[in-house]
């Protein structure tokens, strides 16, 4: 075998620890690359596959009730491809052993067949056979948090009247990928169900016999959504309609796509910042590796080797650990990512999950890791070669000190090995300075992989601390007079009860819209406030509209200027409303107004679209059962049971991905500390072991080396405090949607676990190099450098 | 008979510049090599030695004045050129060893012969300074003598044309030295290979066919030595 190679090998042996730390963040920046992305990927190829082959609609129209004979006039406007009516009605679910309200929503399909457009996905069972009426399909989530299977009985309240149904399959439709209540903002799947009958079976049990109550539709080829809404809403004006919306709005089609686009930019955010720190260590590390061969390079290069073969020689050899650290991280990476979507699976709901690991993604992250790697080593590598041998070789000269800083200002009290450790600093301050960087950027992306778990604590405790403090919200099918609130207040456990109402509308600025509603509510409300940009509650104006500040930002609209509103409902009024201030919210987006106001303005007596209400807890489960029989009621969203869902689904989804990223961050944390230490030690060998032959002790040695590495952890904490702020608010900034936006709360629990892992980090390298310290070979050490 | 001249300077200088300091530690060199002689360079300690024999083995550059190898002008020489020279014609032995750590004895010859154009075996040039027994040690496992004997095996093995030692007796006892000088004039003798010895020993002087005197950066004597006497009869 060639000598070089040979050396090369036993380079490698040597430097296994170092190389294990770079091979380390290679693999962990390619890692977190592969698995954003390849995720990310998955789950948009899943969407794009299940969309196609279940056929989803294009666009959606509710409305009261229209006669069958609709439907024909419906298809014949231009761009439709494909039209389906159908029945669709709120339900309430009975399970035994489950005391908690469950509510959902039933949808026809053909009798016996699949549906032509958000065709279902079965995944056990059959669909329900023709003149069966008591057949129904469960939705997966539901059935799988009730461990429901085909030839098991559901016992569903529809339209007031108990039936009890036979399962006969579990499905899942691309119309409820993210099945969500709606009005929440996380998925309850113990507690909202989707079932599918017989169209014959719901039009009897729903009194819609003949009729609809819902149409989706396709777009033929070459048409947009916004001519054949237009011509929808028109057509079902006088049946009621409440406005026709596309994809866009469709709720589990908008919280995917915010939900991916979140995913979008975590994925987007911090691997690249992952990547870009391990590029930064790497150049910085690889640099100073090949720094402690500068004297072989010269050796080299005196016997006629050419300055290529050297060079090739040490890229080959950082080569070799960047493959190492390449393949490691591609595997991690697919194998996290593979983890991620059957994660992801419990959450959106996809028939099918398509699984790609695009070599392309695989290339990139190894481009930039290991060619970060490599640019560094060539960069020292070259540098180390225009030296001429001669000078190269010579033992390096005593390098010129100077009194510190510190001393010169006149603390002369130092030990000699403080003096050391702070003339060594200061003396390569740029060294230092890469050194506390590389340290701080640890700490920081430490910070960045867990700050959410205390800013969405935060979040959830001003919207339901501060903002909403109701314990039920009970919503109407369709707006009713005000004097409902008092059946609501005499139901046993409610101490108090306040109405609201609320209008679907598109609210619109210059050419900017929204699809919301316009929410009214008593100014003098106890359990619903709006804050202001400090928190506290502002009091609803008589006149005019307050907007959620993300709303209007979205909107380009601010206070002063004339929103313009489309009710969706009723008469369907345009109007102009005056913005009259802004609000904040992280849970969300709204538009607020006074009750009195609104009906007025929707030209309709004293109407509420539903109510807040406060709850003796001990009443609750009694409070259930009879909300259960108010047929009125669409659905109602209990504050306790929302929370519950949010932190489980935190814990499930969030939880693991910051935990990955937390022992991700924790690893480049220790690599980072020890290459630094490790380093250290190699350029200080001489010097310790010189100290020692003149009788220093271990202890005292190891001090000089130690010290200076705690000196710069200690140093690097505040820096990394720093960057891990910017980088925080940059991923909460980039997270931001109008479901939500994290807010940019730092606990001292998140400064604390920073500081924590980075100095456990510090203190495992320490007892790692003392243990080299203790072996150091003085002799050895003063002969050559290795 | 005319001598073939092999290294020549003319008014070589080198001036380190270390911060504001400039250390001239060659002054206005002038001198010549020629095929096949046994050369001491001999000096104080700072005179400047170990300057002059890396610009002639194309270590380092001068600053001014010229430098030439039978036809090559070093002073002027590109990269690639002297890589070229330092790979086929110099052997080099380096006051401090500089072994490869990493590499075994053999290996460290290897390293060279894989290289060169007509090399000895490894084992060869380790056997002719006698560390046949040696092959696998790796230099931490050997002494200083013998560590100073592979690396003058690993300058030989190429049979260079120049062999440029820098004090390869520095580091050792007497005994140890002679042996290596043995080597070395054994080398010059048998393969006819130019070689320039620096030592600050005036003792090896004597076996030399010519001595030059360095003080201070410049050549201060030039002492021809009509016969050279074996190393074995010098005595330090
Ligand atoms: N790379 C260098 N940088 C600065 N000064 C140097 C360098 N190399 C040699 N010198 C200085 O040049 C002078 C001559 O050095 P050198 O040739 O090594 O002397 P010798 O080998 O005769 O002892 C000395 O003063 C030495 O300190
Ligand atoms: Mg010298």
């Amino acid at each position: 075998m060639r000598a070089l190679t040979l050396k090369l090998l036993r380079n490698l042996w040597q430097l296994k620890g170092q190389g294990a730390a770079i091979a380390t963040v290679i693999a962990i920046g390619v890692a977190m690359y592969v698995m954003s992305f390849t995720s990310l990927e998955s789950l948009r190829a899943s969407q794009h596959s299940v969309y196609q082959n279940q056929r989803f609609a294009h666009v959606f129209a509710h409305l009261k009730r229209a006669p069958e004979s609709m439907a024909e006039r419906l298809r014949d406007i231009p761009g439709v491809a494909t039209l389906e009516t159908r029945v669709q009605a709120p339900i309430n679910i009975q399970m035994p052993d489950f005391d908690e309200p469950i509510t959902g929503m039933a949808l026809s399909i053909p009798d016996g067949r699949q549906p032509q457009l958000n065709r279902l996905y079965l995944r056990a069972g059959q669909l329900p056979e023709a003149g069966r009426d008591e057949q129904i399909l469960v939705s997966e989530a539901f059935a799988d948090a009730h461990q429901l299977q085909p030839g098991d009985r559901l016992a569903v309240v529809v339209n007031g009247r108990y039936q009890r149904l036979l399962i006969s399959g579990i499905a899942l439709s691309p119309e409820f990928i993210y099945q969500i209540r709606p009005g929440e903002i996380m998925p309850d799947f113990a507690r909202y169900g989707i079932v599918w009958l017989n169209r014959n079976a719901l039009e009897a049990a729903f009194n819609m016999d003949g009729a609809f109550n819902s149409a989706v539709l396709s777009l033929s080829p070459g048409y947009s959504a916004g001519g054949v809404i237009a011509a929808l809403d028109q057509l079902l004006e006088p049946w009621g309609g409440t406005g026709a919306y596309s994809r866009d709005d469709q709720l589990s089609h908008r919280y995917l796509e915010e939900e991916l686009t979140q995913l979008e930019t975590m994925a987007l955010f911090l691997p690249l910042i992952f990547i870009g720190v391990s590029a930064f260590l790497l150049n910085v590390v690889a640099a100073r590796l090949i720094r402690t061969q500068r004297e072989q390079i010269a050796v080299l290069k005196a016997f006629g080797y050419s300055s290529f073969t050297v060079a090739a020689h040490y890229c080959l050899l950082v080569l070799a650990i960047v493959l190492v650290g390449s393949v490691i991280g591609v595997a991690l990476g697919a194998w996290m990512a593979s983890g991620l979507a059957t994660l992801y699976q419990d959450f959106f709901r996809f028939p099918w999950l398509e699984f790609q690991l695009r070599p392309a993604v695989a290339l990139t992250a190894i481009v930039i890791a290991g060619g970060a790697t490599l640019l560094g080593t060539l960069n020292a590598v070259l540098r180390a070669l225009r030296l001429p041998p001669a000078e190269a070789m010579r033992p390096e000269p005593p390098a010129r000190f100077r009194k510190t800083l510190i001393e010169r200002l006149g603390i002369g009290w130092l030990s000699q090995p403080a003096r050391i450790i702070l003339r060594n600093l200061e003396r390569q301050p740029w060294k230092a300075g890469f050194s506390v960087l590389g340290i701080a950027l640890a700490v920081a992306m430490v910070m960045l992989t867990s700050f959410t778990r205390g800013s969405v604590a935060y979040m959830m405790d001003v919207q339901f601390r501060l903002a909403q403090k109701q314990d039920v919200t009970v919503n109407y099918i369709e707006p009713a007079a005000s004097r409902t609130l008092y059946e609501l207040r005499a139901l046993p456990g409610v101490t108090y009860a306040e109405s609201f109402r609320s209008a679907p509308a598109i609210l619109r600025y210059g050419h900017r819209e929204y699809r919301g509603a316009l929410q009214g509510f008593d100014p003098d409300s106890r359990l619903f406030s709006v804050l202001d940009d400090q928190l506290r509650p502002i009091a609803i104006p008589k006149e005019g509209v307050l907007l959620t500040d993300h709303l209007a930002r979205m909107l380009g609209i601010g206070a002063g200027d004339q929103l313009q509103v489309n009710i969706q409902e009723g008469r369907r009024p345009e109007l102009m409303i005056p913005v009259v201030g802004l609000v904040t919210e992280f849970v969300g987006v709204g538009a607020y107004m006074h009750r009195d106001t609104l009906t007025r303005l929707l030209g309709e007596g004293d109407t509420i679209s539903g109510a807040f209400l406060a709850v003796d807890s001990e009443y609750q489960l009694e409070l259930n059962r009879r909300l259960e029989q108010v047929p009125r009621i669409a659905g109602v969203n209990l504050r306790d049971n929302m929370l519950e869902a949010f932190n489980q689904t935190m814990d499930e989804t969030i939880l693991v991905f910051t935990l990955f990223s937390l022992v991700m961050a924790g690893a480049i944390a220790f690599a980072v500390v020890y290459n630094n230490a490790r380093i250290a030690f190699a350029e200080r060998a001489r010097e310790l072991a010189s100290l020692r032959v003149l009788g220093f002790t271990r202890r005292e040695t190891g001090w000089i080396l130690l010290g200076e590495l705690l000196l710069l952890t200690l140093v690097a904490l505040p820096v990394g405090f720093l960057l891990g702020y910017g980088l925080c608010a940059l991923l909460a900034w980039g997270m931001q949607t109008d479901l939500y936006r994290v807010p940019l709360v730092i606990t001292p629990q998140t400064y604390v676990l920073a500081a924590g892992v980075v100095l456990v980090a510090t203190l495992l390298s320490a007892v790692v190099i003392g243990k080299s310290l203790a072996r150091l070979d003085m002799v050895r050490a003063l002969k050559a450098a290795d | 008979m005319t001598k073939e001249t092999v290294f020549s300077t003319r008014n070589l200088t080198r001036v380190f510049r270390m911060g504001e300091v400039e250390i001239h530690a060659l002054r206005g060199v002038d001198m010549d090599l020629y095929a096949g002689e046994f050369v001491v360079l001999l000096g104080a300690s700072g005179s400047g030695k170990s300057t002059l024999l890396n610009i002639l083995g194309g270590l380092d550059a001068g600053t001014s004045g010229e430098v030439r190898y039978r036809d090559l002008d070093l002073s002027r020489a590109n990269e690639r050129r002297l890589t070229e020279f330092r790979r086929h014609h110099v052997g080099f032995v380096f006051q401090f060893y500089n072994l490869i750590p990493s590499l075994t004895a053999r290996e460290n010859v290897a390293i060279v012969t894989e290289i060169a154009r007509d090399p000895m075996t490894p084992e060869e040039a380790l056997a002719l300074v006698g560390l046949e027994q040696r092959l696998d040690h790796f230099p931490a496992q050997l002494s200083g003598g013998e560590q100073q004997r592979v690396a003058i095996a690993r300058a030989i093995a190429k049979r260079p044309d120049v062999l440029l030692c820098d004090e390869p007796t520095g580091a050792l006892d007497s005994k140890t030295g002679i042996k290596v000088l043995q080597v070395l004039q054994d080398i010059n003798r048998r393969l006819g290979t130019t070689t320039a010895v620096i030592t600050h020993n005036a003792v090896i002087a004597e076996m030399a066919d010519r001595t030059l005197r360095l003080s201070d950066g410049r050549v201060s004597e030039v002492i021809d030595n009509p016969n050279p006497v074996a190393p074995d009869r010098l005595h330090w």
